[in-house]
């Protein structure tokens, strides 16, 4: 391979030979201008783990509540109790939303203040109960230590008792980026810290519940921290080994604009195939689409990504389906955004067991037929 | 391949078809366009990225044409039929230079009631009461119209925008110049000779134009090798193109929407970009669409063979017939173009420098 920046020749040495990356490495990865040399590499590394495959699921995003006792810089999602736009769902509520397609539920929420930890143990067995075949990824490891701290609970009984009510696995929120100087700024310093949410990943691991991790930016971050960032959650991966999947999360201006712009889509890009190098240990990593649009996504599927999440339905999708159903649009979607990537889209569920591979191409007849 | 490719195009030899084939359908896309990014650099090694301030207003949309893929048109007579005077006309381009344009793209449908002097007038007018403004006037199926019309030769019509001031043209109406492509949605257009021809007769008169192509509908690769070839060979001829200007075809409310199996996305885009860099070994720009594929695509192609952005298109009415809308301000465009790693240059019509951000 030829690169334009001849510095990442050593890089690339490594890569082929399947060695692990250096920080050194990992801060040229973010620093250099050949962003498409980056990419090559992360490609490489990609197709050798999962050829042309491309996954996605059906799932369904839930949040039980957004009231919060944080108040994080970069959230525009939380509310006080009381306050305009704050809610909180009923588990009938929560239990309705599952429709019939679903596979999988992403559960996360505010840190509420007063709902007591037996209640979120019931929202699981409920939605459990009423659809088994329905995978229950629920509660970042910051609302896991929030329960803790609230309920005087140690982590290993927390997870244990929401296992025993039905979660399979966990999302990889409430990361955001592993700094002391950005919990400050940022005041997020309420949230579990690095330890502690590597602590909680490491118990759920250990418990046989697979989770995945996140990295928040493009916002006040330096490139060191996001390298920082990768690196402690691949140590973390050598020691507990349960993450199924990398998550990078770019900022949403929205209105908490800690930035003016959201990050280009040639950092998103990078920061992807970046992940891809030096998260050598991790399974899968994510282009979601949700925050980087459908274009970057489908892009993102040559610089490492080999997921680009799900359909993550809504009631704003419900509404604009009229007569075809939500889930059929936004597989359709998904599709067009894996196919026009040239890959094969595989249709998983949240621990990756295959549901249906998809044909690459289609004719006319076999688009609409898929609808 | 990818080697044999690099070889080819750094050693400065042409590419064949068969190479075209492969970077059209088998290339893998980042190799591709790390090498098209490559060329890119070696011709034009600034990092850089040029725009125009340009407007792109219509003068009718009665067209007699009956193109397939297209939404903008009504036929004579029809009630949402629409032309505008002379004087309509100059208040667009009045409005456009107001905003600071330097190019005016004007044109339309294919109206059989209009004169030569219609025409004519535009461009003198244009010149004369807005010396800053490039008229970038009449595609060539447009020019086949006014020839059609008023009895003359292509080559006369031509001299006579050109004593009226005109030296560009814009590259628009060549759609596929492939016999079957053309036939099958733009039949009443002529084959590829009637673009080329115009083209042609332009450049020998010293004026400049863009070759666009409008691809993903029922094109093969062979259709589209077809075209560059042809775009190729005339450049080789009087060296009268500037860029190249691909887009993906917009199937809202057309006839030919119903025949789409897949709307052609970013990939495809950056795939026939970074093929163009390397095949059209003679063209000096190729122009990133922020427009057709979005304001990201239009990033992500600046790494892909891309050195231009194209313009702020002021007034846009013919994908907006088809449901697709897009604007952008001269701010955001010089961000956008810094975002993506490179120098924002204003140019002119014909890639002239105005003004480095």
């Amino acid at each position: 391979m030829r690169l334009a920046d001849q510095r990442l020749s050593p890089v690339w040495d490594k890569v082929r030979a399947g060695e692990r990356l250096s920080r050194e490495d990992g801060l040229l990865l973010f620093e250099t201008e050949d962003l498409l040399g980056v990419g090559r590499m992360a490609d490489h590394v990609k197709s050798r783990r999962e050829g042309d495959r491309a996954y996605f699921v059906i799932n369904r995003y839930i949040s039980p509540t957004n009231v919060c006792v944080l108040s994080c810089a970069f959230c525009g999602f939380a509310r006080k109790q009381g306050e305009a736009g704050a809610f909180e769902h009923s588990i009938e509520d929560i239990v309705g939303m599952v429709r019939a397609e679903v596979r999988e539920v992403h559960i996360v929420g505010g840190h509420h203040p007063d709902w007591p930890f037996e209640y979120y143990e019931r929202v699981l067995a409920a939605l459990h109960a009423a659809r088994p075949d329905v995978q229950i990824k629920a509660f970042t490891a910051a609302e896991i230590d929030w329960f803790c701290r609230r309920w005087k609970l140690e982590p290993r009984e927390v997870l244990t008792r929401l296992k025993a009510a039905g979660l399979q696995t966990m999302p990889g929120g409430g990361a955001e980026i592993f700094s002391p100087r950005l919990a400050k700024l940022l005041r997020y310093t309420g949230k579990a810290g690095a330890d502690r949410w590597c602590e909680i990943h490491g118990t759920a691991h250990a418990l046989g519940i697979r989770t995945n991790a996140t990295m928040l930016y493009g916002h006040v971050e330096t490139l060191a921290e996001r390298v920082d960032h990768l690196l402690r959650l691949r140590a973390q991966q050598d020691a507990s080994g349960g993450f199924l999947t990398f998550v990078p999360l770019p900022y949403q201006v929205g209105t908490t604009r800690l930035v003016p712009r959201p990050t280009p889509p040639a950092d998103n890009l990078r920061t992807i195939a970046a992940a891809r190098l030096l998260l050598d240990n991790f399974p899968h990593v994510e282009a979601y689409w949700v925050l980087l649009g459908e274009e970057t996504a489908s892009v993102a599927l040559h610089f490492g990504a080999d997921d680009v999440n799900g359909t993550l339905e809504d009631e704003r999708v419900q509404h604009m389906a009229g007569a075809e159903t939500p889930a059929g649009l936004a597989r359709e979607q998904l599709l067009r955004m894996i196919r026009d990537a040239g890959k094969v889209p595989v249709e998983r569920d949240a621990l990756y067991n295959v549901v249906k591979v998809w044909p690459g191409e289609v004719s006319a007849a076999a688009a609409r037929a898929e609808r | 391949m990818i080697e044999s490719v690099r070889d080819r195009v750094l050693a400065g030899k042409r590419l064949d078809r068969e190479h075209g084939r492969w970077l059209l359908t088998g290339a893998p896309l980042l190799e591709l366009g790390a090498l098209a990014q490559e060329v890119r650099f070696a011709r034009l090694p600034e990092r850089a990225v040029t725009f125009v301030i340009d407007s792109n207003p219509n003068y009718t949309n009665v067209c007699v044409t009956d193109c397939q893929f297209c939404a903008f048109y009504r036929k004579p007579g029809h009630p949402e039929a629409w032309t505008l005077g002379v004087e309509e006309v100059l208040e667009k381009v009045a409005l456009a230079a107001a905003k600071g344009a330097t190019t005016v793209l004007l044109q339309g449908g294919h109206n059989p009631d209009l004169p030569l002097e219609y025409y004519v007038s535009l461009v003198r007018e244009t010149r004369r009461r807005f010396p800053g403004v490039t008229p970038h006037f009449f595609t060539a199926s447009e020019i086949q119209t006014v020839a059609r019309v008023s009895g003359l030769s292509i080559g006369d019509v031509l001299d006579r925008l050109r004593e009226a001031g005109q030296r560009t043209l814009p590259g628009g109406g060549a759609e596929v110049l492939s016999e079957r492509v053309r036939r099958r949605i733009a039949p009443k257009k002529g084959g590829p000779g009637a673009w080329l021809e115009v083209h042609r007769e332009a450049h020998r008169r010293g004026f400049q134009s863009t070759a666009t192509m409008m691809y993903g509908h029922v094109e093969t690769p062979d259709d589209l090798l077809d075209h560059l070839d042809a775009i190729r060979d005339l450049q080789d001829e009087h060296g009268g193109f500037t860029a190249f200007v691909p887009w993906s075809f917009k199937p809202g409310h057309t006839r030919l929407e119903k025949w789409i199996t897949q709307v052609q996305g970013p990939n495809a885009y950056l795939r026939m970009l970074a093929a163009a860099r390397l095949y059209l070994d003679n063209f000096p720009h190729v122009q990133a669409s922020w427009f057709s594929e979005g304001k990201r695509a239009g990033q992500i192609a600046l790494h892909f063979g891309a050195d231009d952005w194209g313009g702020t298109l002021f007034e846009e009415n013919v994908h907006r017939a088809a449901d697709f809308v897009n604007t952008i301000g001269v701010e955001e465009i010089v961000t956008l173009i810094r975002e993506a790693g490179f120098a924002p240059v204003q140019r002119t019509t014909t890639y002239e420098i105005l003004r480095r951000y």
